[in-house]
């Protein structure tokens, strides 16, 4: 007998066979991936990402501050993500959820854990007064995969930041200047997350895919391979095989995010 | 000292350059990009849907909601912490009661139609730019309008009547007013007017009519977004016209 399948049960049920919704292969990002910078003036620094019709983008703000305690010579950095109601049918105004809040810390952790940024290089005077940079990532339109999006476009928006000039003696900032100096990035993670779904291995998930998943699992890795965030979520388990072939699709699909992130800022 | 020639040297008509463009949004029923000058005002439109909380719902009209929000790194100078404030509530306020007079909430009952503003650069004008997104998304979504909006700001900068102040005029060492004015295409009717500063009535009244003088940039602009999404871009037969 023939029954009507819901959308996450025919996902599940193509993705047994190794197929899906959209007739991708299971380890192809969907397309167009572009990403451009300079998107928000009033921003330090700003990107703009899309991959299929998933939009988010990025926006660098900086300020001096005094520095924390425990590190008197270093900056430091901050990133939030807001999941606007704009983009999506299913987000409300309001603090951010939970699902917000984990896109915003995977990131964070991919970027601070690699030491991608060299916060001694944003001190101005020790114990007195550092740069903070504050990243925030905002969806425009999601259909799914926000976490790889906003990495990159957390990427692309460092390294469109140019600093502003400063008095030194006041700590005032003069946000309506500009100088040519960049920030200090020593590697550039890039998020690439893996679901599982009936017990198929796929990326780049749909939005109805990420709620049919079992299982996923984000890998932040730099230019060398090194990995340098990992969260897995999902209600299910993964095996050590399932995780060691994740590892290798993710480390593969870093490349190739990092070609597009490349091309698109140059 | 008289303001005879303005800071960015346009004339008291001239609105700063526009660009429009609707369905940027997919998830949305409707959607539209708006910028004017800096500032950039992206909208999405979703509803008619089920009224939350439920007790609020009205069986014999709709409800129509708007929100505005400034992008924290949207702004010049320090970056804006996320949330509601009393300027983006009181603005989303107003931009409802600017819309109101051209949507037909007979035409969903029970239900919400809500409008969503976003900016990721400002550079005065916002309000304004929002309530000429939101019109153009509200009626890219199919949501019954008896006329467009279409909104500018003018006012006195140190004794000369302006429209489409920038921040730097807003901001003007002088006797400056602002008054954001939004209007109905056909009727000429206005449905937003606030003002902030200093002006008399004589140019009051010559702001308002530099208003609906100029407002009509806007309108064309939303119009040509709004045809251009429905124009045929391939070289098949079939041309609109």
């Amino acid at each position: 007998m023939k029954s009507f399948l819901s959308v996450t049960e025919n996902v599940s049920h193509l993705a047994s066979k190794g197929k899906r919704l959209d007739n991708r292969g299971l380890t192809d990002y969907r397309g167009p991936i572009t990403v451009e910078t300079g998107v928000a003036k009033s921003a330090e620094g700003s990107a703009r990402v899309q991959i299929g019709d998933t939009v988010v983008m990025a926006g660098v703000k900086m300020s001096l501050e005094k520095p924390y305690n425990d590190s008197p010579n270093e900056g430091g950095i901050m990133i939030n993500v807001e999941l606007v109601p704009m983009s999506s049918p299913e987000y409300e105004p309001g603090p951010p959820t939970m699902k917000a809040v984990e896109i915003a810390r995977v990131t964070d952790r991919g970027i601070r854990e690699a030491k991608a940024i060299d916060f001694k290089k944003l001190c101005v005077k020790e114990g007195e007064l550092v740069w903070f940079i504050s990243v925030d990532i905002v969806s425009i339109n999601d259909s799914g995969n926000l976490f790889d999006a906003a990495s990159m476009a957390a990427i692309a928006a460092l390294k469109d930041t140019t600093f502003r000039p400063f008095n030194e003696k006041t700590g005032i900032v003069d946000y309506k200047g500009k100088t040519d100096q960049q920030l200090p990035i020593l590697k550039e993670p890039l998020s690439v997350t893996v679901l599982k779904v009936n017990g198929s291995l796929m990326i780049d998930p749909l939005k109805a895919e990420e709620e049919a998943c079992d299982s996923r699992l984000t890998i932040a890795s730099d230019v060398k391979g090194t990995i340098s965030a990992m969260q897995k979520g999902g209600d299910h388990t993964l095996t050590i095989d399932e995780v060691s072939t994740i590892v290798d699709i993710a480390l593969e699909k870093a490349k190739f995010l990092r070609e597009k992130l490349n091309t698109g800022i140059n | 000292m008289a303001y005879t020639e303005r800071l960015d040297g346009r004339k008291a008509n001239v609105l700063r350059p526009m660009e429009a463009k609707v369905g940027i949004i997919p998830n949305a029923e409707g959607s539209a990009y708006f910028k004017i000058g800096n500032t950039i005002a992206y909208a999405a439109v979703y509803g008619p849907r089920e009224v939350f909380p439920r007790f609020m719902s009205n069986p014999k009209k709709g409800i129509l909601r708007c929100h505005y929000n400034m992008l924290p790194f949207s702004g010049t100078g320090e970056r804006i912490r996320p949330g509601n404030k009393r300027r983006s509530q009181e603005i989303s306020m107003v931009m409802q009661k600017a819309l109101l007079p051209v949507v037909d909430l007979d035409a969903f009952p029970n239900s919400m139609v809500e409008v969503y503003v976003e900016f990721p650069q400002t550079d005065a004008g916002t309000r304004c730019a929002a309530i000429s997104a939101a019109s153009m998304a509200l009626a890219e979504a199919g949501i019954p309008m008896k006329d467009m909006v279409s909104s500018v700001a003018v006012g006195q900068v140190d004794g000369a009547v302006v429209s489409d102040l920038t921040y730097e005029e807003e901001a003007f060492d002088a006797i400056v007013s602002d008054i954001p004015v939004a209007m109905l295409h056909n009727s000429k009717e206005i449905s937003l007017l606030q003002m902030d500063g200093e002006i008399s009535k004589e140019d009051l009244i010559a702001s308002l009519e530099l208003a609906k003088e100029t407002v009509e940039q806007v309108y064309e602009v939303q119009m040509k977004a709004l045809k251009e999404k429905y124009q045929f871009n391939d070289n098949s037969e079939v041309k609109e016209e």
